[in-house]
């Protein structure tokens, strides 16, 4: 401490620093989640901060947001030592946050949202005025205009994101923190708020961009700081680094970014889908005519922004929803309108299903490992082949696929919650696979999972396919989608916008088409 | 026949109104409570106790004023004992409020016993323990216009203060929730309190504010039961008035002027109701009493599941804030 405040009352470098974390430490119970981060930021730059889910990205922002309260360290903005305590201090001192998950209120027009907060009077009449006016400024200089009148719930969600970051430059944030911004969003959007940041940062504003994914730091940061396991692990300019030696730092270890794909060898129909359509509880069409096929032994690459009928064909094809136009035929199966099926039903005619959220459908959270283990094979010889449950073989089944997928920790007694996402993820994998399933039905496979068991997960998927697994992947992450996929048939509204063969594909290309724009590529 | 039909209607809306200010009052503070995300099934406790105290307190002092006072007070220390359990202690908020509801119905007896030994009940107040019948201005100068002067002397004038402090509850009420400040950051800390958190403004607080605002109202209202509608206070005598307040605020949508309506319409039923007792309706004969006095909670059931089309209540409502 001494030592700190001798070089910073000598006039070092301290003062260029528009923020400097000092040994940042913060647990939560038994679990450290930041040790002695330092951190240093250049007024006026993006800087990135790169790091699996849990490396202690988001806990940082948080304390330095106010959301938590750091147990030792300090904080200095401008040189001069802050003590954060809430948000209010944070967005006092010029620190604004857009969250990972927004922080607006849907059913409020975008002008309410701008002003909660700082609404300029204890009557809303005279700060709407003003509001109004510094929005138009701000979407002028910024070049993101948005109509203050419109309902949050009626616009796209880089529109969203867009009124996010009005909320916080309103407030007159000098420092802006985003968190995982573009996790939700279309290439193209991404695109547009790089520029949005590019325009921030030429006007003085100074970045802080939270992301797993290193296309983004390598595209838009000047420099980066990488953590793992809590920890700072080294700080980098992103002029003098690549992907490579990035990805490295963040695991720990070497890592392949992809994983090599042999041709494929497609052979018989594995599932035909037939004028597939589907309509929403409030009578939307959520599927509409959709024709497509996938053969054994290839993987068919579903590409769409979340929300343009990937779920409800998923949760068609997996049993759990039925059409209302259509059918689908599964290895010869006829399904439509009038068939019974359920999941059950589905499993027993060979098909595993990775759902896209695994809290919701693959796993039960408060269930211990073993018990997730099995979900959905109760009738099986998973569970001892018994009429009732055999514990003991349960556990034996659970300790052997958690070698075999290496789960981490190796405790089938500990509960799911207590997994982080990638080894949660790694259990629903290992239970979906462990019957070898003829068609496996995967929805974002590697959503909130780090990078070693993406690299993992991947693997396991082209080494089904070898097998001779008919593989429908979907994903909003295009990069996954590239990567893996041997056709991929792009969505927009519910329908087919195009299908293209994977080697011919390129991001641009897609995106265009996932904004419902069909370049007229053939099949 | 005309002016008798004139006479029947205004007497049947005069009791509407007389009969409905206890609800208007109770759905405001219903509205404010579930509007900041705290479900608010405690209105009826709190509007006992309300009763409760300001008998009391008026019986004691014989001061109106004291009595108001003190029935405000009541019901605002449950709305924080209210808000101590769910808000500070994130608990569940239905059963914070069924709790409420029964410390309020035993404790107003007990404490009844206690200090007037009558079995619950407090002594009858005479008139000037009372709040009184107000005559409007220019009542006797409109007498001699035709049909505006009636409805004027026997709907508008002729109420006891409480009645027209609660219908200006109503405008005040949506006033305060969609034009000012404390409305926007209650309306939205209902929706997201996270939202609210993030912006630097306190969840906590705000919750807490919006449950004492709803507690004066339920305090309004209590002593309006007794010690302006009726004249002394007996035991369970918000009989369910609470929970058809809930029933209001929910019809209305947590909007205020459409609670507004519900509470006049449930109003309405219940005037007629003791009204039709008697008579004789072609085909179907004499209604039993008990049916009639059922009739707002069947059409509270009826309307309810689903006639008024899809409810939508606050999207955060019943869940405590956790960071």
């Amino acid at each position: 401490m001494m030592i700190d405040k001798a070089k910073k009352t000598s006039g070092g470098d301290t003062a260029c620093y528009i923020l400097e974390l000092q040994k940042i430490s913060k647990s939560f119970g038994l679990v450290q989640a930041n040790k002695n981060i330092d951190l240093q930021i250049e007024a006026g730059t993006i800087h990135g901060i790169i790091g699996e889910n849990g490396a202690g990205k988001s806990t940082l922002m948080n304390i330095l947001y106010g959301l938590h309260r750091a147990d030792s360290g300090e904080m200095l903005i401008d040189g001069t030592k802050a003590k954060i305590k809430s948000s209010a201090d944070a967005l006092s001192l010029g620190i604004g946050m857009v969250h990972q998950h927004f922080m607006l209120i849907n059913r409020f027009s975008v002008l309410e949202n701008v002003m909660l907060g700082s609404e300029g009077g204890s009557l809303l009449s005279s700060g709407k005025i003003a509001t109004v006016n510094k929005l138009k400024e701000l979407g002028q200089t910024f070049d993101m205009e948005v109509d203050p009148n419109a309902l949050v719930s009626d616009l796209n969600v880089g529109m969203r994101q867009r009124v996010e970051i009005l909320k916080a430059l309103k407030g007159g944030a000098k420092i802006l923190i985003l968190d995982e911004p573009t996790g939700v969003l279309t290439p193209q959007e991404a695109t547009q708020l790089f520029d949005i940041l590019d325009k921030l940062r030429a006007n003085g504003v100074t970045v802080l961009l939270i992301t797993h994914k290193l296309a983004e730091i390598m595209a838009i940061t000047d420099n980066v700081s990488i953590m793992r396991g809590g920890e700072m692990v080294g700080h980098r300019k992103t002029s003098n680094t690549d992907p490579q030696e990035l990805a490295e730092l963040m695991v720990g270890r070497k890592v392949l970014l992809n994983v090599e794909k042999p041709k494929a060898k497609p052979k018989e129909i594995a599932l035909n889908v037939n004028s597939l359509g589907c309509f929403s509880s409030r009578g939307h069409k959520v599927l509409d005519d959709l024709t497509f096929h996938v053969k054994a032994g290839e993987i068919l690459g579903i590409a769409g922004v979340s929300g343009n009928g990937q779920t409800p064909l998923m949760e068609i094809l997996s049993g759990m929803r039925k059409p209302d136009e259509g059918y689908f035929e599964i290895l010869g199966k006829k399904i439509d309108r009038d068939t019974k099926v359920s999941p059950f039903t589905m499993r027993e005619n060979s098909i595993g299903h990775i759902p896209e959220d695994r809290h919701k459908h693959g796993l039960i959270l408060g269930f211990e490992a073993y018990e997730n283990m099995v979900l959905g094979f109760h009738n099986t010889e998973m569970t001892g082949g018994k009429k009732l449950l055999d514990k003991n073989h349960m556990l034996m089944h659970a300790a052997e696929r958690m070698d075999e997928y290496d789960i981490r920790p190796r405790n089938p007694k500990l509960l799911a919650s207590s997994f982080s996402g990638g080894n949660q993820q790694k259990i629903v994998v290992a239970r979906e696979l462990y019957k070898n399933p003829k068609l496996l039905i995967v929805g974002e496979p590697t959503r909130g999972v780090d990078v070693g068991a993406i690299e993992f997960i991947h693997k396991q998927l082209i080494e089904l396919r070898d097998q001779g697994c008919a593989i429908i992947l979907v994903s909003v992450e295009l990069d996954e989608i590239l990567g893996l996929s041997d056709r991929i048939l792009v969505m927009n509204k519910g329908q087919e916008v195009s299908t293209v063969n994977g080697d011919e594909a390129n991001p641009k290309d897609l995106g265009l088409m996932m904004a419902g724009i069909s370049q007229g590529a053939s099949n | 026949m005309m002016i008798d039909f004139l006479f029947q209607t205004l007497w049947a809306l005069d009791a509407t109104l007389r009969v409905a200010t206890p609800l208007m009052l109770c759905a405001m503070a219903g509205i404010f409570s579930e509007r900041s995300g705290i479900v608010d099934i405690s209105l009826e406790g709190k509007l006992l106790s309300g009763a409760f105290v300001a008998a009391t307190i008026a019986s004691l002092t014989g001061s109106v004023w004291l009595g108001l006072m003190g029935a405000i007070c009541a019901s605002v220390m449950m709305s924080l004992l209210h808000g101590f359990a769910c808000i500070t202690h994130r608990g569940d908020q239905v059963v914070s409020g069924v709790a409420i509801n029964f410390l309020a119905s035993g404790l107003t007896v007990i404490l009844g016993i206690a200090i007037f030994k009558r079995g619950g009940q407090t002594p009858t107040l005479s008139s000037g323990e009372r709040f009184r019948p107000i005559e409007l201005w220019f009542v006797d100068a409109l007498d001699n216009v035709p049909v505006i002067g009636t409805i004027y002397r026997e709907l508008i004038s002729g109420h006891s203060l409480l009645v027209y402090v609660a219908l200006l509850c109503v405008p005040i009420a949506s006033f305060i929730l969609y034009k000012s400040r404390f409305g926007l950051r209650l309306r939205a800390v209902g929706e997201s309190p996270i939202a609210v958190d993030s912006a630097g403004v306190s969840v906590t607080w705000l919750r807490y504010r919006a449950l004492i605002v709803g507690g004066v109202f339920c305090g309004i209202a209590g002593a309006y039961l007794s010690i302006s509608h009726g004249a002394n206070f007996v035991r369970e005598m918000s009989a369910g008035k609470g929970y058809i307040a809930l029933a209001a605020v929910i019809f209305g949508n947590w909007r205020p002027i459409r609670a507004f309506w519900a509470c006049l319409m449930f109003g309405f039923l219940d005037a007629i109701t003791s009204r039709l007792q008697d008579i004789d309706l072609p085909l179907i004969g004499e209604v039993p009493a008990q049916l009639m006095s059922a009739l707002p909670y069947i059409m509270t059931i009826i309307l309810l599941s689903g006639f008024i089309g899809r409810p939508s209540p606050p999207s955060a409502i019943g869940v405590p804030y956790k960071k």
